[in-house]
């Protein structure tokens, strides 16, 4: 699990001024910086393209007003690292389909407001479908206790959240619960992104709280086979900043390896014990992953020992009810896609910021928290502020 | 930015922020003409209106107040209807109330002891103020038609200077009386029932006082004021940015919070920039008088915890850029507070 001391955005959950200072030490954040910089110039090519798959890296970055800091020749590209954005059109249409039949569904809260292709289940909810918004999977076992009828736990979340709803599903859950699964499994997908010709990633900073489980082995076999470095990073300034100075020195001197940076919480062999749980209950399957590609093995499903507890053995889901209906207009500009492979930011998007804002989003890159688009509109989009100097 | 008028009013648009702003533009300032003697009226979007009498400015301003809890941790409706309007004249650089008035509705059934609790927390605020209520009104409605009580009080204050909130140049030193999001947490704890609320109280008061010594402190040097309410800190530098056409460089580090305040921030996701204070101000200061300024404001009881936060640039007109220590961002205004009756 997620180590204690940090929440999914990488910030303290200590009231004291302790841990702040610990990791957001202004000097050696300054330090840092002109250590990035100085190996970027070194390799003596621009841009050096670096990605990150998680949506609590591109909080950080964006919290802490990180990007200022970055040399100009380093680019650092956020990947497809948010699961509610690249869960697919037809995963959602499985649970508003499964909504409008009358069977209560319970989700995360941003999971609501994403549109399959043509409704999200907050939709639903407004036409008086069962949805309800729950914060673990744990509360949501907890709520079908309390009731009589069917409750589908529609999960998404990575390899982190899966492992959870694994716990539960062993954890003996209650007749009237069912999972009904889009979670994913980034490692598969690292390899995808690492082929699409137009992203030209250089070397990945792998998401620490995803590696305390997985442990930093399991990149090994990845740098082995695409010759890329990959740095498993945390999440305070301090870390993201370490650990791209040492992913820069490793494409300046060509090493290809995996270096972990996060030691304080990831070992070598990750937490057994939940990996034992995470592929007891799971399966890694072939599937598409909205606006990337079809990613094989990048799907978590549920084995066949547990299609008791598998909302899609338990159901009968027939989503092609909803395909007589074309998608919205707007949609169709939506660049959510690219944007996930890091091949266009948000700026280019004409809907970013204008018709497409977190009140009303077109695209799921705007809809969660974890988002580049949301995250980018909060923190006030992204001006190049590397020449601000207060007088 | 999405620019649509919606058919109906949300409860954004009393949340402090863009919306509210243009709902006072289009219901309010649109079609009155400017007064007939110089001043600022209400198209300036300033804390009050100003209105040259001889050689003085009558500065007037006027507030309602809807909070719920009408009693929370620090303070009560009464208090906050003397301190807002008080607030909102020095924050024009009327120092000296001549007097309030003080409009209240209230609900059928609405318990007298209440109402006399808020009336002695009135009296009590106004000798702080060193001002008192000359005339009123009540008013009943029935029961549901609204909430317990609204109060509405208006003020009245003489001044040599004007201080609007327009007056920054590049240079200029942005400071703060205190610590910033005291109110709003102490509410929303009140209101949520947050473990937490033994610690937070709100920081309403009123500043005429406080002013007062940092304008004699500063003379000239004092250039625009604002109070950091609805919206907080974040939504008050930007319009100060917008109106005066500077950036504005905020140094987080430098900016006062409790740390009950912080934790809470941390715990709900809300940025105490983001959060309305009722007993803080923000001063523009010239660079040479700040210090000055900032000696004066620390020797108040009311600005032992002022601080020098931030200063104005002459690029990124209308921004307000946030340092974090570790790196600069931009620091987006909030459509408004994240809830609703919190003053």
């Amino acid at each position: 699990m997620a180590p204690p001391q940090l929440d999914a955005a990488g910030n303290s959950s200590l009231p004291t001024g302790a841990a702040e200072l610990k990791f957001r030490d202004p000097s050696k954040a300054r330090a840092l910086s002109v250590a990035l910089d100085r190996v970027t110039r070194q390799i003596g090519r621009s841009p050096v393209s670096v990605m990150h798959v998680c949506g609590s890296h591109e909080q950080a970055i964006a919290k802490f007003g990180l990007r200022s800091t970055f040399p100009r020749d380093l680019n650092v590209i956020m990947g497809p690292g948010c699961p509610v954005c690249i869960t697919d059109a037809p995963e959602v249409d499985e649970a508003v389909v499964l909504a409008g039949q009358g069977t209560h569904v319970a989700t995360y809260g941003d999971m609501v407001r994403v549109r399959g292709t043509v409704k999200s289940l907050g939709d639903m909810q407004a036409e008086g479908a069962n949805v309800h918004v729950v914060y673990s999977v744990s509360q949501a076992a907890e709520l079908a206790r309390k009731m009589t009828e069917e409750l589908v736990f529609f999960a998404s979340g990575f390899e982190t959240t899966a492992v959870a709803t694994a716990a539960v599903v062993l954890n003996d859950p209650p007749d009237n619960f069912s999972v009904l699964s889009a979670h994913k499994y980034i490692p598969p997908v690292m390899e995808i992104v690492a082929e699409m010709p137009e992203t030209k990633v250089e070397g990945f900073l792998a998401a620490g709280h995803a590696a305390t489980i997985t442990g930093w082995g399991i990149f090994e076999p990845f740098v082995e086979r695409h010759g890329i470095p990959v740095v498993v990073a945390g999440f305070e300034p301090l870390d993201i900043l370490s650990g791209l100075v040492k992913l820069v020195e490793l494409i300046r001197d060509g090493e290809k390896r995996v270096v972990n940076m996060f030691p304080r919480c990831v070992t070598r062999a990750g937490n057994l014990a939940a990996q034992e749980q995470l592929w007891k209950v799971f399966r890694p399957t072939g599937g598409r992953w909205r606006g990337i590609a079809h990613v094989p093995n990048g799907n978590l499903r549920l084995r066949d020992e547990w299609a008791h507890v598998d909302s899609r053995k338990r159901f009968r889901i027939d989503v092609s009810t909803l395909w007589d209906y074309a998608p919205p207009a707007l949609v169709q500009d939506c660049i959510c896609g690219d944007i996930m492979a890091g091949i266009s930011s948000p700026a280019q998007c004409r809907l970013f910021g204008r018709d497409c804002v977190p009140e009303t989003p077109v695209g799921a890159c705007m809809v969660s928290n974890e988002g580049t688009c949301k995250i980018w509109y909060q923190y006030g989009g992204h001006p190049d502020l590397r020449g601000v100097a207060a007088s | 930015m999405k620019v649509f008028v919606e058919e109906r009013i949300g409860l954004k648009h009393g949340a402090g922020g863009r919306a509210m702003r243009s709902l006072i533009q289009q219901v309010l300032a649109d079609g009155f003409s400017a007064p007939a003697v110089d001043g600022i009226a209400l198209s300036a979007m300033d804390d009050g209106a100003a209105l040259r009498v001889g050689n003085e400015w009558l500065v007037i301003t006027t507030d309602s107040h809807v909070i719920h809890p009408l009693f929370f941790p620090g303070g009560d409706i009464g208090r906050l209807a003397v301190a807002g309007t008080v607030n909102d004249l020095a924050m024009m650089g009327a120092t000296e109330v001549l007097g309030l008035t003080n409009a209240m509705i209230i609900e059928e059934g609405f318990p007298r002891a209440d109402l006399v609790r808020i009336q002695r927390s009135m009296q009590e605020t106004c000798r702080e103020a060193g001002t008192t209520v000359v005339t009123g009104d009540t008013k009943v409605m029935g029961n549901g038609e609204l909430d317990g009580v609204v109060l509405n009080t208006t003020g009245i204050g003489l001044t040599k200077r004007v201080v609007p909130d327009n007056g920054l140049r590049p240079g200029d030193r942005i400071l703060v009386t205190g610590t910033m999001g005291d109110h709003g947490l102490a509410i929303m704890a009140s209101r949520h029932g947050l473990e937490l609320d033994g610690d937070l109280f709100s920081d309403v008061a009123p500043l005429n006082g406080l002013i007062r010594i940092a304008l004699y402190a500063g003379g000239d040097g004092v250039v625009a004021m604002k109070d950091p309410t609805r919206g907080g800190l974040a939504s008050a530098l930007h319009e100060m940015a917008e109106k005066s056409g500077v950036g504005i460089v905020l140094e987080e580090l430098k900016v006062p919070t409790s740390p009950v305040v912080r934790a809470a921030g941390e715990l709900l996701g809300i940025d105490p920039l983001h959060i309305a204070n009722e007993g803080k101000a923000i001063l523009g200061v010239r660079p040479d008088a700040a210090t000055r300024v900032l000696a004066a404001l620390r020797g108040h009881p009311l600005g032992l915890r002022a601080e020098i936060v931030g200063s104005c640039i002459d690029d990124h007109q209308g921004s307000v850029i946030l340092d974090t220590g570790v790196g600069k961002r931009l620091l987006s205004e909030p459509e408004g507070e994240p809830l609703p009756r919190i003053c």
